[in-house]
């Protein structure tokens, strides 16, 4: 198979696009639409300073080396879950990657600052660890990137990432969610940063394939509490319909992104229902919509019933 | 040739030579899933495996 744009030896096909690249084409075509994707969304800009969510992953890892790459002022910032191995080995990969390049690194250590790891926290409160994971990230990620002066927090998640979480939304119905699922959320008000998810024209095997062309060196390895996770199902099924008739995924996040567009300009904006809803926690300062902040409920519950000191 | 395989990690040996496509099929895989790795080089499904190359199928999926 030969590339589309120069005819060498290509490294990828890419049916959604009926092309395929080698190597220098690929990684041109990834930071094109990773660029795309930053301007016309309005993500970013060159003078602002980007905090990128990092967790060792081919996703997070790509999206730094992008961005460095595009010119974009972008520094990294790890949680520390640990989760044992998983967490020693993926921190490994983030020290590597970010020490040989230069990029500053910040990192929050959970059995440090929380007093324990995830799982142990999860057990504390009773909850999904996964539910427990996504509480801490998103309440770290905004308050590392506010405390720190970046304008703008930025993660790695994909196009597979997107499409399969609408699908879950959708199947079960939770409109609730849908407001939230476009690649900017702006910073509605005062303690939170802009969001933004650069990845989310690219699928997340592109993706890979420019960790692998770029001789980055991430995780394989999954998360051991994502086994039998609802969105590797979602996944998996939405590969099935992509497998049969390519630009599935992309038709179906990219037409409820348009539709969601379409619609905005006869609705109050989210910046304008954010600060509607939204007021700073008494415990902690952070945006909530309820008195206590959900990090800080989670961490009070973990408190109390925990056997051993647990951090506030 | 000596297929490595991740989630669980371990290798099977499958015979040589064949296309990349075919590798797949007979490992029950879905392209859209996985990368081929052949050294450290990436290959195209219509790519063909010889049966002393040692090569890896990185899957792509991840997420919670």
């Amino acid at each position: 198979m030969r590339c589309r744009k120069c005819k060498d030896r290509a490294v990828l096909e890419i049916p959604r696009h009926h092309t395929a690249f080698c190597k220098p084409c690929l990684s041109d075509f990834i930071c094109a639409q990773a660029e795309r994707a930053v301007t016309e969304e309005k993500m970013f800009t060159k003078t602002d300073r980007v905090l990128v969510a990092v967790s060792g992953g081919k996703d997070s890892l790509s999206l730094l080396d992008i961005l460095r790459r595009l010119g974009y002022q972008a520094d990294a910032f790890y949680v520390d879950l640990g989760i044992g191995a998983y967490s020693r080995q993926s921190k490994t990969r983030v020290e590597q990657f970010t020490s040989a390049r230069g990029i500053p690194l910040h990192v929050h250590e959970l059995k440090e600052d929380e007093g324990a790891g995830i799982n142990e926290l999860a057990d504390l409160v009773h909850r999904p660890t996964c539910s427990v994971c996504g509480t801490l990230k998103r309440y770290h990620f905004n308050r590392t990137a506010v405390e720190l002066g970046y304008q703008v927090l930025a993660t790695g998640h994909n196009l597979d990432d997107e499409a399969s979480r609408l699908l879950g939304n959708v199947l079960h119905w939770q409109t609730e969610y849908l407001d939230k699922q476009g690649p900017t959320l702006p910073a509605s008000m005062d303690g939170f940063a802009k969001k933004v998810k650069p990845l989310f024209r690219l699928a997340e095997r592109e993706i890979a394939a420019y960790a692998i062309v770029n001789k980055i060196d991430y995780i394989v390895e999954e998360c051991p509490n994502s086994k039998g996770a609802k969105m590797l199902l979602y996944k998996d099924i939405l590969n099935r319909l992509e497998s049969e008739s390519p630009g599935t995924k992309q038709a179906f996040y990219w037409g409820f992104l348009a539709k969601q567009e379409a619609e905005a300009k006869t609705r109050p904006s989210m910046a304008e229902n954010d600060r509607a809803v939204l007021h700073p926690c008494i415990t902690c300062g952070q945006p909530t919509t309820a008195e206590t902040c959900s990090y800080c409920k989670l961490m009070a519950r973990a408190k109390k019933d925990g056997p051993s000191p647990v951090a506030s | 040739m000596k297929v490595l395989l991740n989630h669980p990690v371990r290798e099977v040996d499958v015979k040589g030579p064949r296309r990349v496509k075919d590798l797949l099929k007979e490992l029950n895989l879905l392209s859209e899933t996985v990368l081929v790795v052949r050294g450290d080089e990436l290959v195209t499904e219509d790519d063909m495996l010889r049966d002393d190359d040692r090569i890896e199928i990185r899957p792509v999926m991840s997420g919670g």
